[in-house]
C-alpha cells in the first residue's frame, strides 16, 4: 500500500529540500521503491539536490496539464534504482497547479511506487496546500526558534484542516522532524530546546538532524546527505527518522549526548 | 420584562410606522428596556447596525436581539438573546394547558475542543464557554461568549463574555498569552504581572477592571 508523505513547514530555509531528499534515499535503500515530487513550481530546487538538473526533460506542470505522460517525466536516480524524481517547472508559477491536475498525478504515482514523498514549497498558499492536500502524513520540518515554530503550528493547523483526509474525517498522521539542532547553542540557550519545540507543537518527534557540514556539502554536491555521507551524524540521523517513518521503534539519540537519553520524550504523544 | 419590537421589511416603512405611533404616546418607550426580534427581518449585518442606529436616534433603549443570525453579533452590538417568552398578563386561559410545541434540539451551550488551537486559527463561539484540552498557540484566538477554559499553555489570544458578559472568566494552566479580554476589557502581554508568566492563573472582571491573579 502506498503511502503519500508531504515534508512541509510553512516557513522558508529550514530545511524541506534537503529533508525531502535525504529521506527519499535513505527509504530508497531499505528497498522500497520511492519518488520525490518537487512541488515548489517556479522555485525548483529539489533536482539539484539530487543532482539531476541537467536531466529534466518534462516536469509535473506538463504532466497535469497532459503534454507528457508520467513516465516521461519521472527521472530516475542513477545511483540508487529505487529513487525517482518527478520535478517541478521553473518558468511557471503555482497557479499552473490544479487540485484535480495534481490529484489524478498522484493517484496514478500511488500505483507506481511505495513511497510518494511531495516537497511542499514555503508559505500557506497555493503551492503548499495542493502538496499537503493529497497526503496520508506529513514531516513537520521545523528548526529550534520561535518563528519557525509557530510557522509549523500554522501548518499543523492547515493539515489538521484543509488536506482530503482531514475532510474526510481521518486523522493526517504529523511527525514533528527537527533540523538544524545545535545542542551547544540550545544549552546555552541561544536556541530552543527540544522539549519546549515539542511542548509547543505537541506531536510525535520523528527525529533530531544535528547543524552539520556534510549536509550543505552533499546538497552542493547535488547528492542526498543519506547518499553521499551515510555514516555523518546527520546521515544516521535521517536514517533513523526513514526507520521510523517505516514504522519501526527506534531509540532517538540526542546530538552530542549519549545514546538514549531521548528515549524518553517518545514516550509523550500528543494529538 | 422588556418590550420586544418587531421590525418587518421595509425596514424605512416599519420606521415610520413607529414614529406615527410614538408622535401619539411620546413617554411609551422612555427608559423602558427593549428587546428587538428580527426573525421576520432576517437582515444582514449592516442593516441591523443601522437599524440599532435608528432606534437610537429615537431614545429606543435597545438591551438585547433576538431571532437573528450569530454572523449578526459583534462588539458593539447589544447581545443575542434565544428562548425570549412572552409575558401573559392577567388571568391564564382555563381548560387544559395545550402541549407545549416541541422544543427544536439545542447544541450544548459550551464548545469542547480536544486538540490544540493552532496559530493563525480562530474559534468564535459566542453562545457559550469554550474549553480546550490543549494548547492555544501564539497568533491564535479563542472568543466565547462566556468563560474561557484552557487545559494546556494559553499564548494567543482569550476573548471572553463577547456577548456582554462580566461574569465570564479566562482560565489556563499556563499563561503565556498575548491578549486577555472580557466583556470588552483588555490586557495586553505587557500589563501582565511578569510573575505570573508561565503559572497556572484566572483573569476576572472586578467593577470596570481586569484582574489577574495565580490559581496555585
Amino acid at each position: 500500500m502506498a503511502k503519500v508523505l508531504v515534508v512541509t513547514s510553512g516557513k522558508g530555509g529550514v530545511g524541506k529540500t534537503t529533508s525531502t531528499a535525504a529521506l527519499g534515499a535513505a527509504l530508497a535503500q531499505s528497498g522500497k521503491t520511492v519518488v520525490v515530487v518537487d512541488f515548489d513550481v517556479g522555485l525548483r530546487n529539489l533536482d539539484l539536490v539530487m543532482g539531476a538538473e541537467r536531466r529534466v526533460v518534462f516536469d509535473l506542470i506538463n504532466v497535469i496539464q497532459g503534454d507528457a505522460r508520467l513516465t516521461q517525466a519521472l527521472i530516475r536516480d542513477k545511483r540508487l534504482d529505487t529513487l525517482a524524481l518527478l520535478p517541478a517547472s521553473q518558468t511557471r508559477d503555482k497557479d499552473a497547479l490544479t487540485a484535480e491536475g495534481v490529484g489524478k498525478v498522484i493517484e496514478e504515482l500511488r500505483g507506481k511506487f511505495d513511497w510518494v514523498i511531495c516537497d511542499s514549497p514555503a508559505g500557506i498558499e497555493k503551492g503548499a496546500t495542493l502538496a499537503m492536500h493529497n497526503a496520508d502524513a506529513a514531516v513537520v520540518v521545523t528548526n529550534p526558534e520561535v518563528s519557525s515554530v509557530r510557522d509549523s503550528d500554522r501548518i499543523i493547523g492547515m493539515l489538521d484542516s484543509k488536506t482530503a483526509r482531514a475532510a474526510r474525517g481521518e486523522r493526517i498522521e504529523k511527525h514533528l522532524l527537527l533540523t538544524r539542532y545545535d545542542p551547544q547553542r540550545a544549552q546555552r540557550g541561544e536556541m530552543l530546546k527540544v522539549e519546549d519545540v515539542m511542548e509547543i507543537l505537541s506531536i510525535p518527534l520523528l527525529g533530531i538532524i544535528p547543524e552539520s557540514e556534510e549536509v550543505l556539502r552533499a546538497s552542493n554536491l547535488g547528492a542526498p546527505v543519506t547518499l553521499n555521507a551515510p555514516q555523518s551524524s546527520a546521515g544516521r540521523a535521517y536514517f533513523d527518522a526513514a526507520r521510523r517513518l517505516m514504522g519501526e521503534t527506534v531509540p532517538q539519540v540526542m546530538p552530542g549526548e549519549k545514546r538514549g537519553l531521548m528515549s524518553k520524550l517518545f514516550g509523550r504523544r500528543v494529538a | 420584562m422588556a418590550l420586544v419590537l418587531v421590525p418587518e421589511p421595509p425596514v424605512a416603512d416599519w420606521l415610520a410606522g413607529l414614529d406615527t405611533q410614538m408622535q401619539r404616546s411620546p413617554a411609551f418607550f422612555a427608559g423602558k428596556p427593549v428587546v428587538i426580534d428580527l426573525t421576520s427581518l432576517a437582515a444582514a449585518p449592516e442593516v441591523v447596525a443601522g437599524l440599532l442606529e435608528a432606534l437610537a436616534a429615537r431614545g429606543i433603549r435597545v438591551v438585547g436581539i433576538e431571532g437573528a443570525e450569530p454572523a449578526v453579533s459583534g462588539y458593539d452590538l447589544p447581545p443575542l438573546l434565544t428562548g425570549g417568552r412572552t409575558v401573559l398578563e392577567g388571568i391564564a386561559p382555563e381548560g387544559p394547558a395545550a402541549p407545549a410545541p416541541a422544543e427544536p434540539p439545542q447544541d450544548p451551550p459550551f464548545l469542547l475542543l480536544a486538540a490544540p488551537v493552532r496559530s493563525g486559527q480562530s474559534v468564535v463561539f459566542p453562545r457559550g464557554d469554550v474549553t480546550v484540552v490543549g494548547s492555544v498557540g501564539s497568533g491564535a484566538e479563542v472568543v466565547a461568549g462566556g468563560s474561557i477554559h484552557v487545559y494546556g499553555t494559553l499564548r494567543g489570544r482569550a476573548v471572553a463574555g463577547v456577548s456582554g458578559n462580566a461574569q465570564a472568566r479566562i482560565f489556563c494552566r499556563r499563561l503565556e498569552a498575548e491578549l486577555l479580554a472580557i466583556d470588552g476589557l483588555y490586557r495586553t502581554a505587557d500589563d501582565i504581572e511578569p510573575r505570573l508568566r508561565g503559572k497556572a492563573t484566572m483573569a476576572w472582571l472586578e467593577g470596570d477592571s481586569m484582574r489577574v491573579a495565580g490559581l496555585d
